[in-house]
Formats: structure tokens, sequence, C-alpha cells
């Protein structure tokens, strides 16, 4: 059986780790490569770098980290944040990635996700998701950062994803994000009666519980936490033997 | 020194960054001097197995890859395990380099489960096997595969069970074959790396 995965998300800017994306004020918190280092260390069963920069210069940058990072990591690595185009996927993917995770373009241009999946394979292209309750009883897809609505069904676009080919959804509540009150049960649910492929739980986790709660109560295959990890307050390690207790099968 | 055999498929550097961090001596080449001068083989592969076998057939190396296993180990990893058996089934049928009796279908597991299997999946060890000599009982490892082998319980070291029965770790004399990728599976995967330098 498919052990469910915990997942370490590194927002990257300038080379640096940051925190604080959605909140006023960004800090560094340290340098992602020693960081990846030491969530390989304790147990992480996979590495989200996502570059916030976005923009040319920052890009190389990203690249050099990946490839630093994939030199001493020996885990599957995924890299987001402003990919746009098949050419970024394979700059990726050669600097070291395993996973190149697609968002806002994806949505403008949907044809990314079949054409990276047919060139890279599926197994390599990761759709994120950012959505948000509508008020009509339903959700709707956000792009760049979760400040725009599309008007698109958070149900029309996750079967699009992976009719395309997609191999894994990342799906980030909006409304959860932040509040550290726990996964978007009811989103990831929604999400997961939908699909086939493996989705990603994102936003809202703040406590050990929480992870055992989405494995619990949604088929998610992975939950991705940032700040809780890099804050210290908790170690992949630590949530790892709690999922062990609770029966969750975790390597 | 270890020559990862470059016939044109698949992310080979994952390997070298593996091989690289546990300071064993590699070289990725396609020269088939380098690969009778090697004292062991590893053939890497991602895609599909009829381009693969088309690609590797082209580059002559297929000959020499026959004669060098006949004295030194050859690990193949993911792809490259699969065209160690006789015959894939991936895009019609294709002959493989038949260093293992068997052949490579689609998999078909229970429950309604995704393909490709993607993800950390148990090894439950079967023969013993010198690869597995770090490795304790239920180690996890790093899969993604859709297709998978068919072959003796005695060439299969490690099943993992995904709604079937996958072979993940097999061998026959000097030729080994993962399903799984080690260079992605953290210290066991490492671990395996480590035996295969030892062997």
């Amino acid at each position: 059986m498919l052990a469910k995965r915990i997942i370490p998300c590194l927002d990257v800017r300038n080379g640096k780790v940051v925190k604080g994306v959605n909140f006023e004020g960004v800090k560094d918190v340290g340098d992602p490569v020693e960081l990846a280092i030491q969530y390989n260390k304790q147990g992480a069963d996979e590495l989200v770098f996502y570059d916030i920069t976005a923009s040319y210069e920052g890009r190389g940058v990203m690249l050099d980290v990946v490839k630093r990072t994939a030199q001493q990591v020996f885990v599957p690595l995924c890299v987001g944040g402003g990919i746009a185009t098949v050419d970024d996927f394979r700059d990726t993917l050669r600097a070291g990635a395993d996973k190149v995770s697609v968002n806002s373009q994806a949505v403008k241009n949907p044809k990314l996700i079949s054409d990276a999946a047919e060139i890279f394979g599926s197994q390599c292209v990761v759709v994120g998701i950012d959505a948000k309750r509508n008020g009509k009883g339903g959700y709707s897809v956000f792009i760049n950062g979760g400040r725009v609505d599309m008007n698109l069904d958070l149900g029309d676009w996750v079967k699009e994803i992976e009719e395309r080919g997609a191999g894994e959804i990342c799906l980030n509540s909006i409304d959860t994000d932040g509040v550290r009150g726990g996964f978007d049960i009811e989103m990831l649910k929604f999400v997961c009666d939908r699909v086939n492929i493996p989705v990603i739980a994102s936003g809202g986790c703040g406590a050990i519980n929480h992870f055992s709660e989405v494995f619990e109560q949604t088929n998610s295959s992975a939950a991705l936490a940032a700040s809780l990890f890099h804050l210290g307050e908790l170690t992949v390690g630590e949530v790892k033997d709690y999922l062990k207790k609770k029966n969750i099968p975790v390597r | 020194m270890i020559a990862i055999i470059d016939y044109g498929a698949g992310n080979l550097f994952s390997v070298k960054n593996a091989l690289d961090f546990l300071g064993l001596e590699n070289k990725i080449t396609k020269d088939p001097d380098d690969l009778r001068k090697a004292d062991r083989l590893i053939l890497p592969g991602v895609g599909a197995f009829a381009d693969a076998m088309r690609m590797l057939n082209e580059s002559g190396l297929v000959e020499v890859i026959r004669e060098e296993v006949q004295k030194k180990p050859l690990l193949g990893i993911c792809l490259g395990m699969q065209m160690l058996f006789e015959k894939g089934y991936e895009f019609g049928e294709t002959d493989g380099l038949g260093l293992i009796k068997g052949c490579v279908k689609l998999m078909q597991p229970e429950g309604n489960l995704a393909i490709p299997h993607i993800g950390w999946n148990e090894l439950e060890k079967n023969e013993p096997c010198k690869l597995l000599e770090k490795c304790g009982d239920a180690e996890y490892v790093y899969f993604v595969h859709s297709y998978a082998a068919e072959c003796d319980s005695k060439n299969v070291a490690a099943y993992c069970d995904y709604g079937m029965k996958v072979p993940a770790l097999v061998f026959e004399g000097n030729v080994y074959g993962a399903q799984f990728h080690p260079e992605k599976s953290g210290e066991t995967g490492l671990n395996m790396l480590r035996c295969f330098a030892e062997l």
C-alpha cells in the first residue's frame, strides 16, 4: 500500500526561504538547500520549492537552488512558481526537479498541461489550484496567488486537469490558508470524489492532529505544510510518529 | 568505475548525483570501451519500452552489454529494469534484452487504483539478495511506473503491493533490476546503491 506523504513546502525568494508570504512582512528563514537537507533527514517524502520571485534573474537563482539540492537530497523534488511554458518545464527538470507544479498559467492556457504531460510524462506534471467557496454552494478557482477570480468551477477544472494528463493536483484552499485551523476537509473531499489522480492537501495546517484529520476524513495522498515546519513547531519526524500511532501508513 | 549507460532515454543526472554523493566513481557514457573498462554498469531509463529499446539498439551497445554482464554486475533502474526482460508490451510487442526470463505488461491492479503507480511503497522481501543486505524488513522506496514485470518468483528479491504483487527488485546472476528509483528513495535507496558497489 502506498504511504501517505508529508511534504514541506519552501517558499523561495531570491534564493532564500521566506515565511509570511500571505501576511505582512516577509522574513528570511534560511538557506533552501540547508533546510531541504534538514527536512530530508527528518523523513520528508518529497520537497516543494515554490519560487515567489517570479523574475528572470530569480529564475536562474531558483534553478541553482534546485541543482544544489538534487546533489544532496535523494527524495523527489517538486518546483513551482512562475512556470508558463514547456521550456520552463524542461529547464526545471534539467536542473534536477522530478516534478513541476503549474498554477495560474495552466488556468490561462490549459494546453500547457497536456503538452507537458505528453513530452515529459504525467508523473512530473503537478497542477496547483487556489480555490475558494463561491457563496452558491460550490467553489471557484482563483489565480495570481488567490487574487483573481476566474469564474471557473472547481469541479469542472479538476476534471479537465485529469483529462489533460496531469499526474497530481495540489489543492490549496484560500478559505483555510493561513488560518491554521486545519485543512479544508470539505473542499478536499469534493475534489477527491471527482478525480482518480493523487490529491495533495494544502492550506490551513496548524497543528499535528490536522494531519491525521485530513488522511482519516479524505482520500488525499499527501499533506503539505510550510510555516509549521519552518518555525520549528513540528518536525516531519514527529508528524510521522503521530500518524503511525493512528495507523495511517507512512514511510 | 560505474558506467551509467547513456543511450538517449531518461534522466541520468539523478543517478549520477546519488553515486557522486556516495563517493562512487562513475561516468555517464555511450562509449563501448567505457562499458568494457567499467567494473559495474547501470542502465537507467524513463519513457516507453519500445522507444527506449529502439534507442538502445541504435546505440550499438546491446552486444557489449550482453558480453559484459557475463563478467560484471548490471543494475537496471525503472524502465532500465523492464528492458532486462524478454518482451515488453507497451505500444505493441517489443523484444527486450532477455537477461531475465519474463515480460512487462500494463499493470492491472484491483480496487480501481490509479495508474501510474506513483509514490512510496513498502518492500516485501522474497528471495535473499545482496542488494537488500542493508535493508530492513519493511522499508519504503519510491515508484513511478505504469507497467510491471511478470516473472518467476525465484527472480524476485522483493515485491510491493499495489492492488497486485508488483516485482520491485529482480535479479538473475550478475543482473539486477529495480522497478523503483533507488536514487530517489532516500537512505534505503542509497543503501542499495552502496550494496551494488560492494558486489
